[in-house]
């Protein structure tokens, strides 16, 4: 073969033109393929910078929540105080004056401090939860009155956004929330060793709170747990029961295509609607108590229904013809087939879906703003009718509040339902790889 | 008796009537010997003998838990004085109300009228005695139906055709949740929406473009016209969807144009699930997203533009909205370019045309309407979005084109007017009612028509 340049040489011009053209375009036509493969890649490669950007904005605001600072105060447990009369009744140590107690505590650590204004910012450094802490001490241990102890206390929320770094201590005085006394204080607590930032428990086992060093998430995790609780055992059921009258007995007709719609219109409604149908209907109506996880519950339920409708209908069509039909054949009857035979072999598909819908659910808050769940409820919720809130709720409701260390509790919060639902879906994961059947 | 505890005495009695049932069967059979004899399996004697004793009893237990309340009421309304009754519904509600809160114990008998006092025991009495009615006639409704059963079991009665006849209808019964649920959204926010618009002409709530929903409490309370003009907020819904897709499908169809049709099979296996993270995250942490981090960010960059953005700008809102949309337009477009048959491909090769040529002008015309139905549920659900736009869009209705101010939406709307405490018969509370019905309606028409072309498209190729 000749070499492409002499070919062109022997060329006669005409074809020469044609070829140059086609080259001059094929050059223009991959350029525009590397142009769109680019933008392809750039689409894909941004959606995953979105993915990074969001959790490390996320997990770097929060992880903090997950540590406290505390101050250790020597405590002494001054019976003119709590006891005055000894009586060591529990009425009268129960409504003593603790808060009186630590403040002469700290006094008591910085004699100099003098006048109403400069000893407010003194106690301003120890949470006012602290005195509650030390009730709880001297009635679990009446022993220690007339005692001095150390103990290490909950910082304020303010203090310990300092100490963790989030409040620049070089802007000016008035700039800044912790005052230049305050900050003297905690420089000689600090050189004495006495501040620490330790993991923080009460995050974990509090309900929510209006100081943010008092807040912890439990009382939301309760609330979700029994809202969906409720989601799992009504829409669960109901959910699988749908999917095998459609699959199974449903006969072709209209009536049945009309249900096909409904479900499939209901998983693309929006949530909020669901809100507004629980509060016209289960509050409303049939009086159910508002702000109670059971009509959290029950608006959650019609809303996965859809989704478990639909996943379990997969499943059950997964299920191979040739099963039912050697049941048939053995004399079994409909709803034999359905219960010995379809519905053992579909129950891992089925149940994953379940558990996307519940991990839907639990990341759901806009239908619960509706039906109060929004409430501020410090009290951990014990039944189905009591007041409770969720999760996404709590991370709502902490979004809105002004106080500074509540924005990485929000984030902290987030973290403690990101990795909930992370849970779900790894378990939704295994179970179809260990137990879903490849026909 | 409590209601949780006549449940489960009625649960037991089930599990009784179905051991009764069984053992009967096999007694007029004559023995584990003579269970051939039967018609059908011991155990569906059994069954059916439960479901005679508890399911007519269970009816009985629930209709009066749902009646028994207004029935109460009523009676002791009937008792009280004739002053009380000549008040009005409301007025009543709230005398109700009181006696509802010295059972509960919130309020003290001393802190009331000695009539109302009088009426929070007659109360007690009557729902004691109504506990106590519904137990008796419980019982007795499931030990008789039990007690029939069991009396006309014989070898040839067909027990098992009768309990899977049950249990088709049961299952029927739990299909039909799917169409209730619907007719419930479609009553409630209708029920509602025609008190509203009693009250604000339907024109005025379309076209207007005055929207201050706060009514007056004095007269001469400033500030509070009560205007619902919702224009604004439809403008708003729709400026914010508008940011969100003109992010969301760009990216989406081509990061799913790249996956199905360039990427190297690891890294689409990488890819795909990460996208698809961004779609189970929970919308509340978009929205403290977008509150947070976003916005800040794009004032500051704004602000060295020289530009004025509003802390709750549209587009913040509308931007991380878009990024909770990518995967959803994403895997619906993957799925409707690896549904175009191969074939088509390669006949578009074999005429010399590029692998960009091949997507443009053949794989993208072909995948047209499916995609189109994905991008009208993509719509569908942002318009719906809720909790990113009330965390970080706006509560004034402004009605503006400029993405850079703050804007409503009507999910923001229903959520303001309805959190905290309602009264059913203020407009401000029956509007959000009115904004949930065009939300339903709007999201309803595309989600039917996205539906109904997706099918299409899907049934084309198979």
């Amino acid at each position: 073969m000749n070499s492409p340049e002499a070919g062109r040489a022997a060329e006669p011009q005409p074809q020469r033109r044609v070829r140059e053209l086609v080259e001059r375009g094929l050059r223009r036509r991959y350029r525009a393929e590397r142009r769109f493969r680019a933008y392809g890649l750039a689409a894909a490669v941004s959606g995953l910078l979105f993915v990074g950007f969001l959790f490390l904005s996320i997990i770097s605001t929060g992880y903090t929540a997950f540590v406290q600072t505390t101050i250790r105060i020597d405590i002494r447990f001054d019976p003119e105080l709590i006891d005055p009369q000894g009586s060591r009744d529990e009425d009268t140590l129960y409504s003593a004056d603790y808060s009186g107690v630590l403040k002469q505590s700290i006094r008591e650590r910085f004699p100099g401090v003098e006048g109403r204004r400069e000893l407010r910012q003194l106690y301003g450094l120890i949470s006012e939860g602290a005195s509650f802490d030390l009730r709880d001490l001297v009635l679990g241990d009446p022993g220690l009155i007339g005692e001095t102890r150390e103990f290490w206390l909950l910082a304020s929320d303010d203090i310990d956004q300092l100490v963790k770094g989030k409040i620049d201590r070089d802007l000016s005085e008035d700039q800044r929330v912790v005052s230049d006394l305050q900050l003297g204080w905690l420089d000689e607590l600090t050189a004495d060793g006495r501040v620490e930032r330790r993991f923080n428990r009460v995050f974990f086992t509090a309900g929510d709170s209006r100081e943010p060093e008092q807040a912890g998430v439990l009382g939301a995790v309760v609330g979700s747990f029994l809202t969906l609780l409720v989601t799992l055992l009504l829409s669960f059921p109901v959910g699988v029961a749908a999917a095998v009258y459609l699959e199974e007995f449903a006969p072709a007709n209209r009536f049945t295509d009309l249900i096909e719609v409904n479900i499939n219109n209901l998983a693309a409604v929006p949530s909020i609607v669901f809100g507004l149908l629980g509060l016209a209907v289960f509050i409303q109506f049939f009086g159910v108590p508002r702000s109670a996880p059971l009509v959290g519950g029950l608006v959650l339920t019609l809303m996965t229904l859809p989704t478990i409708i639909i996943a379990s209908r997969a499943a059950i069509k997964a299920v191979p013809p040739s099963i039912r039909e050697a049941a048939l054949g053995m004399g079994a009857s409909q709803v034999q087939v359905v219960a010995h035979h379809v519905l053992p072999l579909a129950m891992p598909g089925m149940l994953t879906g379940a558990i996307i819908g519940m991990a839907r659910a639990l990341g759901e808050s806009a239908p619960l703003l509706m039906i109060g769940m929004v409430a501020f409820i410090a009290d951990i919720p014990g039944s189905l009718t009591d007041p409770a809130t969720a999760l996404p709720v709590q991370v709502f409701l902490w979004a809105d509040s002004p106080e500074r260390a509540f924005l990485e509790r929000t984030s902290g919060a987030i973290i403690v339902l990101l990795a909930f639902l992370l849970v779900m879906n790894a378990a939704a994961v295994i179970l179809r790889q260990k137990f879903e059947r490849r026909w | 008796m409590q209601t949780s505890t006549l449940i489960l005495v009625l649960l037991v009695l089930t599990v009784l009537a179905y051991q009764l049932g069984r053992a009967r069967s096999l007694r007029v059979a004559g023995g584990a010997r003579g269970a051939r004899k039967l018609h059908s399996l011991p155990s569906h004697y059994g069954f059916l003998t439960a479901i005679w004793c508890g399911l007519p009893a269970l009816v009985v237990v629930l209709g009066w838990q749902m009646l028994d309340h207004r029935i109460i009421a009523d009676q002791v309304i009937a008792a009280m004085s004739t002053d009380v009754q000549a008040l009005s519904e409301g007025e009543l509600s709230l005398v109700l109300n009181d006696v509802r809160n010295i059972i509960a114990g919130n309020v003290s008998a001393d802190a009331v009228s000695p009539e109302v006092a009088a009426a929070a025991g007659h109360w007690q009495r009557l729902d004691s005695l109504s506990r106590t009615a519904v137990a008796v006639l419980a019982f007795c409704v499931a030990l008789a139906g039990g007690w029939v059963t069991v009396r006309r079991i014989t070898p040839t009665l067909r027990a098992r055709n009768r309990v899977e006849q049950v249990v088709r209808w049961a299952l029927m019964g739990c299909s039909l949740i799917a169409i209730l649920t619907t007719i419930g959204i479609i009553l409630s926010v209708l029920y509602e929406s025609l008190q509203f618009f009693r009250l604000v002409p339907v024109t005025e709530f379309i076209f207007g473009t005055q929207w201050s929903p706060q009514m007056a409490i004095r007269a001469d309370q400033a500030g509070s016209s009560g205007a619902f003009g919702a224009l604004p907020l439809f403008a708003g819904t729709a400026l914010i969807a508008f940011i969100a897709m003109a992010i969301a499908v760009p990216v989406g169809l081509f990061s799913a144009i790249y996956l199905s049709e360039y990427a190297s099979r690891r890294f689409r296996a990488i890819t795909k699930p990460v996208l698809e993270v961004l779609a189970g995250i929970p919308t509340v942490v978009y929205g403290f997203f977008a509150a947070l981090t976003v916005a800040p960010l794009l004032r500051g960059l704004g602000e060295s533009l020289g530009l004025e953005v509003a802390s709750e700008s549209a587009l913040a809102a509308g931007l991380v909205m878009g990024i909770m949309i990518i995967p959803f337009v994403s895997s619906l477009a993957d799925d409707m370019i690896t549904a175009v048959p191969n074939a088509m491909r390669d006949g578009s090769y074999g005429l010399g045309a590029t692998r960009s040529e091949t997507i443009r002008k053949v794989v993208l015309p072909a995948a047209l309407p499916g995609i189109v139905g994905g991008v009208l549920l993509a719509v569908s659900r942002a318009i719906g979005e809720t909790m990113i736009v009330v965390m970080a869009a706006g509560l004034s209705a402004n009605l503006t084109a400029n993405p850079l101010e703050a804007v409503t939406t009507v999910t923001v709307q229903i959520v303001t007017l309805l959190v905290g405490d309602q009264e059913f018969d203020s407009p401000k509370t029956l509007a959000a009612f009115a904004l949930g019905l065009v939300l339903f309606l709007a999201t309803l028409m595309l989600n039917i028509i996205a539906l109904h072309v997706v099918r299409r498209y899907r049934e084309q190729y198979e």
